[in-house]
């Protein structure tokens, strides 16, 4: 064809072929879809099942061009997104072949004849493949002067999704979707020829199962047409009036690329946004979905300080002068004298502490820690609002700390041949990377769970499960079966720890030294947000920004120096339980609180406590929660959404994101109808800092991070962790977690195994009333003998402690455990197993419903 | 079924159909007493690399429509090479995975009655010859594929196969051989592209029946993900003659690039409808003086040659050579050679409409030009049938067949117009006469309103 001279041509690459494509000569990667090498060469062709991260299936038939192999031409024209390049290939697509254009016009007018006009009124119009493609390659004027097909509609798949037949193409994105990438495989094509129809066992039968997906939104994101909506989205908006801007999620620790649409102050919808490196084109429904609690009724949208026992609305500059008064007051322990019970005089309360909860930005958290130490003269800080352990902070100070994305990432999750998942769950708790992991498992990656019984997301990450009873995990992890320990130590294995492993005592020390058995790369993956920020910023009582320790005197100095202070506080602090338990006891004066709601905790009723006790109680917050209705002084703080900052995700990237809706822009930042102005903690921080007169210069995250990138982070060698120095804790151990069975006055000891489920009533569900209906229904989970022995019946309801009543299904767990969420959503709140004292590896108390 | 009352060994060849008549031709008893599983004998004692040459060399090609070469479609499947053993690297390659046989008796083109009687009259020709396939393409597992409507085909085949177990021609070390080998019939549920060998498999998974994606093609990754044959029934039951009689034998009948016999079936205007055994290249011609010609004398006007997925014939036709390669050249295909044959008082627009309508209802919905092509072409014929059809139509109607033709994912599509081009190729005045006294529509229609 047009191939330059063979003199003048460079030689083909290794792996590449070289074809030509309308008349251009180019080299692409042995294996390249054709229609991917099309795109790179600019030219489009259109399409509609064909999308880069699902299978190619050749349904559509939009694609058609001609090839010519060895010199012959093709007898029929071909389906680009089908064929793999081949050398030699002619190619020539609608743009220079009239066989190709005419091939794409006849199937643009075969899908337009049973397609409705109804876009405009139509979710889709004005984003829409098959519109945009119609004008690109169809005819303006119709043949068809028959019926159009017409369906009942729209048809609900799932609460959050709604299907109109009529408008569907049958690409089968959404089944391939929901079958190669999720693994939930409850939509398919149901009928044939005219009548086939995407649908669920529910559509098909009139009962069944409906389409349950944590991922199920993805699939209204991928339709090339109107077919699949947002039942939260439906007839909201057009397209063309809403304002795109890119974001990052704040749900969980992921760190998704999202995009949010929004006018007239508020978000509309939340769609995923393209990051090869972190979601690829995936979101959560979490993620999609609950971006409604800004708008909440229980947004705080003023400062408040209290009188007479009331929350008063009060100017910003009333609010920071109280809050500093009483914190300075509490800091320096010159609150009012204390007697004994006995009347003897007692040493006053002295001192604060900061808890800023796992949600905060890189910069909030770099805030958070500055304020401790140099505002409050204190290591008391720790944002861990959960479960939590003296032993997890040397594993965070030795794993997680500064560790950059090169030493764990999803394309090492991606390329590694075996992972090992311990205390994670990782559909439930990071379902990004349980995407991850689904789709190097099906590439052959041995994927591993450590946990209690075959949760969906072994099943649909091939399926391997190691089970350990509650507690014991660790013994686990020292006897690995032999042909899994030799796989960790090849190169590329992961171990994947999730934030519960510091529930179980000695289990991070028994991956610690699984690590260095095999050699096998550690990741720790927590649930929210801010966890990893915090870690790196310096909100754990035992580190300083950028992993450096606070018992190593030249990293204080460091930090002293950029702070322009003399000196940094040398103890290591008191973690969260350790600074609850002083302020209940009456040692700490006062408490800074985030985002963080006492259901969370290990102990809310040692939090309600200390609370009660503690002179002292500011709180920053977005929405009110029992913190604020206890506190002396409510901040209110912007959300996400309001903001610029970053999160940093579980592989220690920066997921920086701009302001979404700026509340200083008049009209355009009302907020539920409010003109109010929340500014991001790190702000709120520097003006309260300022009223204490100290200067934290993080006025903006802008400066915050800008200062937090000048401290930098030392050198971090995350697989040899021996070379650290020992940590030396100023932690409690926390609660003892440690079972003891033989003191349990138990006739029937039932040991408890439990994590949190993805949806499960968290407080950023507000105000999203779809998305619960898609929850896993919260169960108790035994294995069959033991629901024998206890005389439990599937089905029915068991009681599991003194409170908590749930339905029992039966699982693989091991005798004589029962599995519980963590959080069961109930009218108008949460119950958690921790409130009710339970916890994970406890013993507990199970008993039919019915006798008791 | 019904043969000429009078045995003519020339120009009929009965080779499958010749236990037809038998009373009980069905039982083992009687095919054994004929010279039954014989060729089974033979063939164990053959290294399974010369049965497949054999059935090359014999010229046999694939009855179910396409007419590939049996011969090489068994050689496609990887064996390993002479004391090759599975390493590390190599031990999922397809020369190292099970082999399976698929035999396709999912017999559904419209007009297509011969793997049908087959196995109602002789089942066993059927079970000898998967026996003997799958020892030359060396596999253990054999499934037969049998369309979900003729639940006495499938009682008779079933009850064949447990004769066959039970007279150790099937099941553990077949004939002292150490050959192992299972058959499995297992019913479809009543969809046309189940008949589509891809669709078939999937079906045959458990899967929902629609064609896969080719490459991988079935003899590298057919049943489960292994090699796989998928023939059709004649194919599979000529096999056991080909090893009794020997490659010149079966040359004798047929053509040079069609050898054998074929089963025609006759159906339509003729007097004695049924099916008729006859070397492959007979014409029409002959095949009606064997059937009586016409039905009460009346002229022919038009015919299919392989069912309603063969463009049709007219009475210019009739001494066209029904094989391969003659049918090809007069602008049809052999397919099934199932002979619908209609005579002056049929319509062509309406017997075309009928068979769309049947495209219609079977299209499996995968790909667009087949799902809502044959749609509204559909439309488009019962419109013209009921009189309200415009000579625009035709054109439409032409236009749509080329953007189905060659665009649809597999052959149904293809299949699916053959009987409309053709039909307004050979009779186009009798579409324009439906037209008649309708004006041309002239109102412009915004695309998608209707």
């Amino acid at each position: 064809m047009t191939q330059a001279p063979e003199q003048e041509a460079p030689p083909v690459p290794e792996g590449h072929v070289r074809l030509t494509i309308d008349g251009e000569t180019v080299d692409a990667p042995k294996g390249e879809i054709l229609i991917r090498t099309c795109e790179r060469l600019g030219i489009v062709v259109p399409r509609f099942c064909d999308h880069p991260l699902l299978e190619p299936a050749g349904a559509c038939r939009q694609c058609l061009v001609e090839v010519e192999m060895g010199g012959r031409p093709m007898p029929k024209p071909q389906a680009s997104c089908t064929m793999t390049v081949a050398d030699g290939m002619v190619v020539k697509t609608q743009r220079t072949s009239a066989v190709a254009d005419k091939a794409q016009q006849g199937v643009m007018e075969l899908l337009l004849i049973n397609h409705p006009l109804d876009c405009p009124i139509c979710d889709k119009g004005g984003e829409c493949p098959l519109q945009n493609q119609a004008m690109s390659s169809g005819r303006a004027e119709s043949r068809f002067h028959e019926h159009k097909r017409t369906f009942a509609k729209p048809l609900p798949i799932s609460d959050e999704v709604l299907l109109d037949r009529e408008r569907c193409v049958l690409c089968q994105r959404c089944t391939r979707f929901s079958e190669q990438i999720a693994g939930d495989p409850f939509i398919e094509l149901l009928e044939r020829g005219a009548h086939q129809q995407i649908g669920t066992e529910e559509t098909a039968w009139g009962d069944g199962e409906d389409f349950q997906s944590y991922f199920s939104g993805n699939t209204i994101q991928i339709c090339p047409v109107g077919a699949l909506t947002s039942a939260s989205y439906r007839f909201r908006s057009r397209p063309f009036d809403l304002v795109s801007t890119p974001g990052t999620c704040e749900h969980c620790a992921s760190g998704c690329s999202t995009r949010r649409d929004w006018r007239r102050g508020g978000v509309t919808r939340v769609l995923a946004g393209e990051d090869p490196n972190v979601n690829e084109e995936w979101l959560c429904d979490k993620g999609r979905f609950a971006f409604r609690y800004p708008t909440s009724a229980q947004r705080v949208l003023q400062p408040m300080v209290r009188e007479d026992g009331v929350l008063t609305p009060v100017s910003w500059v009333e609010a920071l002068e109280r809050a500093a008064t009483l914190l300075a007051t509490a800091r320096d322990g010159a609150g009012a004298p204390r007697t004994g019970e006995d009347g003897e005089e007692l040493a006053p309360k002295r001192g604060v502490g900061v808890l800023p909860g796992g949600r905060a930005t890189v910069e909030d958290a770099y805030a958070y820690a500055k304020f401790a130490r140099v505002a409050l003269r204190t290591n008391d800080v720790d944002h861990r609002a959960r479960a939590h352990s003296a032993e997890e902070l040397d594993f965070l100070a030795g794993y997680a700390a500064g560790v950059a994305p090169s030493h764990v990432s999803y394309a090492h999750l991606e390329a590694a041949r075996t992972v090992l998942c311990v205390a994670f769950d990782p559909e439930e708790e990071s379902p990004i990377v349980f995407l991850r992991l689904r789709k190097a498992a099906r590439h052959g990656t041995r994927v591993v769970h450590v946990g209690s019984w075959t949760t969906p997301a072994v099943v649909k990450t091939g399926g391997h499960l190691l089970g350990a009873v509650p507690g014991e995990e660790a013994a686990v992890l020292e006897d690995l079966p032999a042909d899994l320990a030799t796989a960790l130590g090849e190169p590329g294995a992961v171990v994947l720890v999730g934030e519960r492993a510091a529930e179980v005592p000695g289990l991070l020390g028994a991956v610690s030294a699984l690590a260095g058995r095999t050699g096998a790369r550690v990741a720790w993956v927590p649930r929210r947000a801010g966890e990893r920020g915090g870690v790196d910023a310096g909100t754990l009582p035992t580190l300083l920004p950028g992993a450096r320790r606070v018992d190593d005197a030249a990293a204080r100095e460091e930090v002293a120096e950029v702070w322009g202070v003399p000196t940094l506080p040398d103890t290591p602090g008191r973690d969260l339980t350790a600074m609850l338990t002083a302020a209940r006891d009456g040692e700490l004066a006062g408490l800074v609180v985030g985002g963080v709601e006492l259901a969370d905790l290990p102990d809310p009723e040692l939090a309600r406590a200390a609370l009660a006790e503690a002179d002292v109680v500011i709180s920053l917050e977005q929405v009110l929660t029992e913190v604020g209705e206890r506190a002396d002084v409510v901040l209110p703080v912007a959300p996400a959404v309001n903001r610029s900052g970053t999160y940093r995700n579980w592989e220690g990237r920066d997921r920086p994101f701009g302001t979404t809706i700026d509340p200083g822009q008049g009209g355009s930042g009302r907020v539920g109808g409010t003109a109010a102005v929340t500014l991001p903690d790190c702000r709120v921080l520097d003006s309260l800092a300022v009223e204490m007169d100290v200067d934290l210069f993080t006025q903006t995250p802008q400066s915050a991070a800008a200062e937090l990138a000048e401290l930098g982070t030392v050198a971090v060698t995350p697989s040899t962790p021996a070379t650290r120095p020992s940590a030396t804790s100023g932690g409690s151990d926390g609660p003892s977690l440690t079972p003891d069975v033989s003191d349990a006055p138990l006739a029937r000891p039932v040991r408890l195994a439990t994590w949190r489920q993805l949806i499960d009533g968290g407080a950023l569900l507000a105000e999203e009333h779809d998305l619960p209906g898609t929850a896993r229904p919260p169960r108790l989970r035994v294995a069959v003998g033991t629901a024998e022995r206890l005389g439990l019946v599937p089905g029915e309801p068991a009681r599991l402690g003194d409170a908590l009543e749930l339905v029992v299904e039966i699982a693989d767990l091991p005798e004589d455990v029962v599995w519980a969420p963590a959080h069961v959503p109930v009218a108008g709140g949460v119950v958690t197993l921790a409130g009710l004292g339970l916890h994970h590896g406890d013993p507990v108390e199970l008993s039919t419903g019915a006798s008791q | 079924m019904s043969q000429p009352e009078e045995y003519r060994p020339d120009p009929l060849t009965p080779v499958l159909t010749r236990r037809w008549l038998l009373p009980e031709s069905w039982t083992l008893r009687h095919y054994t007493e004929l010279g039954g599983y014989s060729a089974l004998d033979t063939a164990l004692a053959t290294d399974p690399a010369d049965l497949v040459a054999l059935v090359k060399d014999s010229g046999l090609r694939g009855r179910g429509g396409a007419g590939f070469p049996t011969g090489m479609k068994w050689s496609f499947i990887p064996q390993p090479k002479p004391g090759e053993e599975p390493t590390e690297a190599t031990k999922d390659a397809p020369q190292f995975k099970p082999k399976y046989l698929v035999v396709n008796a999912d017999e559904g083109e419209p007009g297509t009655c011969k793997d049908t009687p087959l196995m109602m009259a002789d089942p066993h020709s059927l079970i000898e010859g998967c026996i003997i396939t799958s020892w030359a393409i060396r596999a253990n597992f054999c499934a037969i594929y049998i369309r979900g409507e003729i639940v006495h085909a499938i009682r008779r085949l079933h009850y064949a196969v447990k004769e066959a177990y039970e007279a150790g021609h099937l099941g553990q070390d077949i004939h002292g051989t150490g050959f192992d080998l299972d058959i499995v019939v297992h019913a479809g549920a009543g969809a046309y592209i189940c008949g589509e060998e891809t669709a078939l498999l999937d079906s045959l998974e458990g899967r929902r029946g629609q064609p896969r994606l080719k490459p991988p093609f079935p003899a590298t990754a057919g049943l489960y993900a292994a090699p796989t044959v998928v023939n059709n029934v004649e194919t599979i039951a000529t096999v056991p003659s080909i090893v009794a009689g020997g490659k010149e034998w079966f040359r004798t009948m047929g053509r040079e690039r069609s050898p054998g016999p074929k089963i025609y079936s006759l159906s339509g205007h003729v007097e004695r409808p049924g099916q008729y055994e006859a070397p492959l290249g007979t014409t029409l011609r002959e095949l009606l003086e064997m059937a009586g010609g016409m039905k009460d004398g009346v002229p022919l006007k038009f015919w299919t040659p392989g069912g309603s997925s063969t463009p049709l014939f007219t009475a210019e036709h009739l001494d066209v050579p029904l094989d391969f390669e003659g049918a090809a050249e007069a602008g049809s295909m052999l397919g099934t050679t199932a002979l619908m044959i209609f005579n002056e008082t049929v319509s062509v627009p309406w017997a075309v409409m009928k068979w769309t309508e049947f495209y219609e209802h079977e299209s499996c919905g995968k790909c667009t030009p087949c799902r809502e092509g044959n749609y509204w072409l559909a439309g488009i014929l019962q419109r013209m049938n009921a009189g309200q059809g415009t000579e625009e139509d035709i054109d439409t109607l032409l236009d749509v067949c080329s953007n189905v033709l060659g665009r649809s994912f597999c052959a149904l599509g293809d299949g699916a117009v053959s009987p409309i081009t053709s039909g307004i190729k050979y009779f186009r005045q009798e579409f324009l006469d439906l037209c008649q006294a309708q004006p041309a529509a002239t109102e412009r229609v915004l695309a998608g309103a209707h």
